[in-house]
């Protein structure tokens, strides 16, 4: 009896192998280099571009207007009625690295993307962006600022937003001109961005002469009490804070309680009503925050802006805000690429080698290891819940 | 480095001592659960991190409008306390009635017990993050995982000034009212029927039956007791830092917890000393080392004490608290 | 409450009746010769094989590659937990720091690889031994302590190595390391439409096979050691230390043991993992992730291997599978723990010998204070006492 019942357990098991092994074959399809012919097929009607970032996550606040700009460009051109329009798919990797390579694979291999609008974050950058080089699927960035990404010699990858090597030595530079610190205490909260940013900032004030003394706070704790100690006894004359607007308003409160009176500065990634909201009162007046991007909800930067913050102004019916120019820049980029003929990856990545039109943040021009050939860094005052632009980093003068 | 922890020393202290008070009513909870269950109550970080929510809710409800000092401070100190009390013992009671109760009446292990207070943990974070804060601060879905501030309530002074010894009100405020509320509990598990029921069953749940205790009920009691603290120390924490979020209950609790073992688990009195020790090592290692090693530090001092205190600081288990 | 009054009808009717199918299956395996056995091991394999295919994956994870999901989490948890089983499961010890020896591992694959230009299947036997090694020394001055304490300890431990890796700027600091070698390609040959050992970076699947191959040689050394005089003496230490002292087993040097092997296998899984994704950052290693095993073992039955399988397999895929429930991903995991717990503490897929012991009424790890029974309670314990004199 009971051989019988195995015997009949090992037949199903093999037989059921065998299907799987059937189905397995049949379906798979061999990956490698060359570009993904279907590509070049659907280029009749409708090509997809993606879209990859922190959709609904916690910094989604980040990402989810430079989504909302990419859509409208999109369908501004898909209204033009062309010969072939352009269908925006979402990827909400929540920032995290290793759903990005899942849904990475899931957008060459199935979805079969002609080019990406993201990663939004650097982190996920790194992990998508060889998986991008391998299946040479074009992308450009409106928000990944980690200089490191444009270094590993990827042909396929592009941002449009300068990096933070950029964003921390107009930053500093505007520290010694137009504050003429003397002292400067540099705090970042040790994550990847935080430091990077931070790093960069202390190496240009160490070159204008200017004293430097650093200390980490954690990300995850509330108690920075330590370092506000620390801060007091150096007396500085600014403090630069390298990191994200949750940890950067906490920290400015605890200063500003503490009795630290110095100037306070942040990096983009302070750049929300958060920083103004975590120190509570008017403890962010006068903190000024750089950023490689351009807010402009008046429009007053050019005619371009303008008709860029009234056109998002009237869809979604909020002001221009973070990120905003450079989505609309890089889904630009893709669009023009495909006015032009390109329908399939590899064209489209050689038409944007050469790319050089006016954008609304920029001139949109590669250079070859991807990297925007014009970056400005501008900076920002907080007054009470808002900020507004100061200037060019290179230009702006102290804070009244 | 041991130069800039000299200038340090007082500030290091003093904010070591205040900090190390919140950890000391939080590491209560988890004292008093082990004694009782043996059991490490991973989801205590969540019991806390509601208190704050119910703290804020308060705040943000009466409308505060501008910064409190002396009497009037401590007396929105004592109706927010008593609130996030309340509001963190029925959590906490809640907890053991959902994720313990049946476990323990199934003969669950203790293994089984702690996935379940891990899964419970997770379940409150992202209950809060997702549906509670939101709707309580009338926040978008996705602000729900932000900090969330309250009106500035506090008027900041300097109570003592004697050189580099400082202390600011608000930390003055801690240490004392941990104190205030350790001693009571002190008084309580060694003066009244509940407190002995609680050290009987400790000591030994089959005999404390044998002797009529209802340990149901006792155990009840535990966790609102440590729930309760657990709502002190909310208070006390949003006086402090003005904002809470989601997510403040998860180092907090790890720390606490190793105050808890510190200090020797199981006993009260080591959760305040554990909590205080802890607190100032993470000062004086923040000073000397650099914040970012911090953390590393305080573990290796908890190592370090284990090996050669293997029942931690001051050792004695709550069974044995003498009177 | 009363709930155990008034369910138990149609609970644990119902328990009961599929926990007899179970026992009954398991006899079965119990009586079976050896080519029978070894059969269905082969077909599994097979299985496990055949798993990356389309058709399976348009259900599995309709929403993001099948194949790379296969790899991770899914694979990666299930060989983590394998791990974490020998320490937990077997042994009986409470670590809650098992992320640590997954970190050194990924990094030893990342330091040797790109600054020394190692290749992986040097480093593979490199990162075993340093793990094991750095699992010796956790265990050394702290396996003398209690059961809690230790879970404490090894929290801390998990946390050290996650921090000193973010403060250490040789190996990256917070940036990680970027750059991570492949394993190098061993042949070009094509089966079923696949390269298996072509390791580039657009298919996953040759890597997810090597992962297979280290799960099935895993599992392999920990079953001849469960059947050991050391899988012996884990099971006397685990049930009671004390009494195992005294009956002679030296108890500190084989917890020691169990926590070197189990730290080697994470080191293991750890280097595989790191080939791989091919940049590594401190962030990757968080508590939550050795939470999350841990609670892969308990869930799905610790001490017993195609149980721990199971829980992992459930835990890594459901959370992918159910991706419209995106934000309550985590909520539902949560409750799903708390709610798994209450009905059935000893997993989905209990070892005979855990059950035998949950029916003596302390589940072998010892258990809560306070069961025992007072008025207006009473202990229940799966009592399946004749059967199990096996």
């Amino acid at each position: 009896m009971r051989y019988r019942s195995i015997v009949r357990l090992g037949v199903a098991l093999a037989a059921s192998s065998l299907v799987l092994a059937a189905c397995g074959g049949g379906g798979d399809q061999a990956t490698g280099g060359g570009a993904s012919p279907s590509g070049a097929t659907e280029a009749a009607k409708t090509v997809k571009i993606g879209l990859m970032g922190d959709l609904t996550g916690e910094n989604s606040g980040i990402v989810i207007p430079l989504r909302n700009a990419a859509k409208l460009a999109l369908e501004e051109y898909n209204a033009t009625n062309p010969a072939t329009k352009i269908e925006l798919v979402e990827y909400d990797s929540q920032g995290v690295p290793e759903q990005a390579t899942a849904l990475a694979q899931q957008a060459i291999k199935t979805d079969k993307i002609v080019g990406l609008i993201g990663p939004a974050f650097s982190g996920e950058s790194r992990q998508v962006g060889p998986i991008l080089e391998e299946g040479t699927i074009p992308s450009i960035s409106a928000s990944a600022t980690n200089p490191l990404l444009s270094q590993n010699g990827w042909k396929y990858w592009h941002r449009i937003v300068a990096n933070d090597d950029i964003q921390g030595g107009g930053v500093g530079d505007y520290i010694s001109r137009a504050l003429g610190a003397k002292k400067v205490f540099v705090i970042h909260d040790n994550q990847e961005y935080s430091k990077g940013i931070a790093d960069v900032v202390s190496k240009t004030l160490k070159g204008s002469g200017v004293n430097i003394q650093t200390d980490v706070i954690d990300p995850q704790g509330s108690d920075y009490a330590s370092t506000v100690n620390k801060v007091k006894a150096a007396a500085p004359d600014a403090v630069f804070y390298g990191g994200y607007y949750a940890q950067g308003g906490r920290l400015l409160k605890q200063l500003r309680d503490g009795g630290v009176k110095a100037q306070f500065l942040s990096g983009d990634g302070s750049l929300d009503a958060g920083l103004a909201k975590g120190a509570g009162g008017n403890n962010a007046d006068g903190a000024v925050v750089s950023c490689p991007c351009l807010i402009d909800p008046t429009g007053k930067a050019s005619p371009a802006s303008k008709k860029l913050a009234d056109a998002y102004q009237a869809k979604y019916n909020a002001p221009t805000a973070i990120y905003v120019g450079e989505g609309y820049d890089s889904a630009t980029a893709f669009i023009e690429a495909i006015k032009n003929g390109n329908t399939d990856p590899e064209s489209i990545n050689k038409y944007l080698a050469t790319i050089d039109i006016p954008g609304v943040t920029k001139q949109i021009k590669f250079a070859p290891t991807g990297e925007p050939t014009s970056g400005e860094v501008y900076v920002y005052l907080f007054k009470g819940d808002t900020y507004s632009l100061l200037g060019n980093a290179k230009e702006a003068s102290k804070p009244a | 480095m041991l130069d800039s922890f000299l200038t340090q020393f007082w500030p290091a202290t003093v904010d070591g001592l205040s900090l190390g008070s919140i950890y000391a009513l939080v590491a209560l909870g988890y004292t008093m659960v082990y004694g009782v269950l043996r059991l490490i109550n991973f989801a205590h970080s969540e019991v806390f991190m509601v208190g704050t929510v119910a703290a804020l809710f308060t705040l943000t409800t009466i409308g505060v409008s501008h910064e409190l000092s002396g009497v009037a401070l401590i007396g929105m100190l004592l109706l927010v306390a008593v609130i996030a009390i309340v509001v963190s013992g029925v959590t906490a009671m809640g907890l053991e009635y959902i994720a313990y109760r049946p476990l323990r009446k199934r003969g669950g292990s203790r293994l089984a017990a702690l996935i379940s207070a891990i899964g419970a943990s997770l379940f409150l974070q992202q209950l809060f993050a997702l549906i509670v804060i939101p709707r309580l601060f009338d926040l978008p879905q996705v602000g729900g995982r932000l900090p969330v501030h309250s009106p500035d309530w506090v008027r900041l002074s300097d109570v003592i000034a004697i050189g580099d010894f400082v202390v600011r009100n608000d930390k003055l405020l801690v240490v004392v009212a941990a104190v205030v509320m350790m001693v009571a509990l002190d008084q309580f598990v060694n003066r009244t029927n509940l407190g002995r029921g609680i050290r009987a069953t400790a000591q030994s749940p089959e005999n404390a039956v044998l002797m009529g205790v209802n340990i149901d009920r006792i155990i009840t009691a535990t966790f609102a007791i440590g729930g309760a603290m657990a709502g002190v120390a909310a208070a006390l924490y949003l006086m402090r830092f003005q904002e809470t979020n989601y997510f403040v209950g998860f180092l907090l609790g790890i720390k606490a917890f190793t105050a808890a073992v510190l200090g020797g688990i199981g006993n009260l009195r080591g959760a305040l000393v554990g909590g205080l020790v802890l607190g100032l090592i993470e000062m004086y290692g923040s000073a000397i080392f650099g914040s970012e090693w911090k953390d590393v530090v305080a573990f290796v001092v908890l190592v370090l004490v284990l090996m050669f205190r293997p029942t931690g600081i001051l050792g004695e288990s709550l069974q044995q608290a003498r009177a | 409450m009363n709930s155990n009054r008034s369910s138990a009808g149609i609970l644990t009717k119902s328990r009961q009746t599929i926990g007899n199918r179970m026992q009954q299956i398991r006899d079965w395996w119990a009586d079976a010769p050896r080519w029978a056995r070894w059969l269905v091991y082969i077909a599994l394999i097979i299985a496990a094989l055949l798993l990356p295919a389309s058709s399976i994956g348009s259900f599995m994870t309709p929403r993001s590659d099948w194949a790379t999901v296969l790899f991770y989490p899914i694979g990666i948890y299930v060989a983590l937990a394998i791990g974490l089983n020998v320490v937990v499961g077997y042994a009986g010890l409470l670590d809650l720091g098992y992320v640590a020896f997954f970190a050194i591992g990924g990094y030893s694959m990342a330091v040797l690889g790109t600054k020394f230009g190692w290749s992986f299947w040097e480093v593979l036997i490199v990162g075993v031994l340093l793990t094991s090694g750095s699992g010796l020394i956790l265990g050394a001055p702290t396996l003398r302590l209690r059961g809690d304490y230790l879970a404490i300890v090894t929290l801390g431990f998990g946390e050290i190595v996650r921090i000193s890796a973010q403060n250490t700027d040789a190996i990256g600091g917070p940036r990680g390391i970027a750059g991570i070698p492949h394993p190098p390609n061993l042949s070009d040959f094509e089966i079923l439409g696949v390269k298996p050992l072509r390791y580039g970076l657009l298919d996953p699947r040759p890597y997810y096979y090597l992962l297979v191959l280290l799960i099935v040689l895993t599992i392999i050394f920990v079953k001849r050691l469960e059947k050991s005089r050391v899988g012996r003496a884990w099971a006397a230490i685990r049930e009671d230390e004390d009494a195992a002292e005294l009956m002679g087993v030296p108890t500190f040097r084989y917890k020691l043991a169990a926590f070197a092997i189990g730290a080697s296998i994470g080191g293991a899984v750890g280097v595989v993992w790191a080939t791989k994704v091919i940049s590594i950052i401190p962030a990757n290693f968080p508590f939550f992730l050795s939470a999350t095993i841990l609670a892969a073992v308990v869930l799905g039955g610790s001490g017993n291997i195609p149980g721990v399988i199971l829980g992992a397999f459930l835990i890594a895929w459901l959370p992918e599978r159910f991706r419209v429930f995106e934000d309550y991903r985590v909520l539902l995991f949560g409750a799903a723990l708390v709610l798994m717990m209450a009905l059935r503490p000893e997993g989905i897929w209990p070892s005979r010998r855990r059950q035998a012991e949950l029916a003596e009424g302390t589940g072998g790890m010892g258990a809560l204070g306070g069961e025992v029974g007072g008025p207006g309670g009473e202990v229940e314990a799966e009592a399946r006492a004749p059967e199990l004199e096996r």
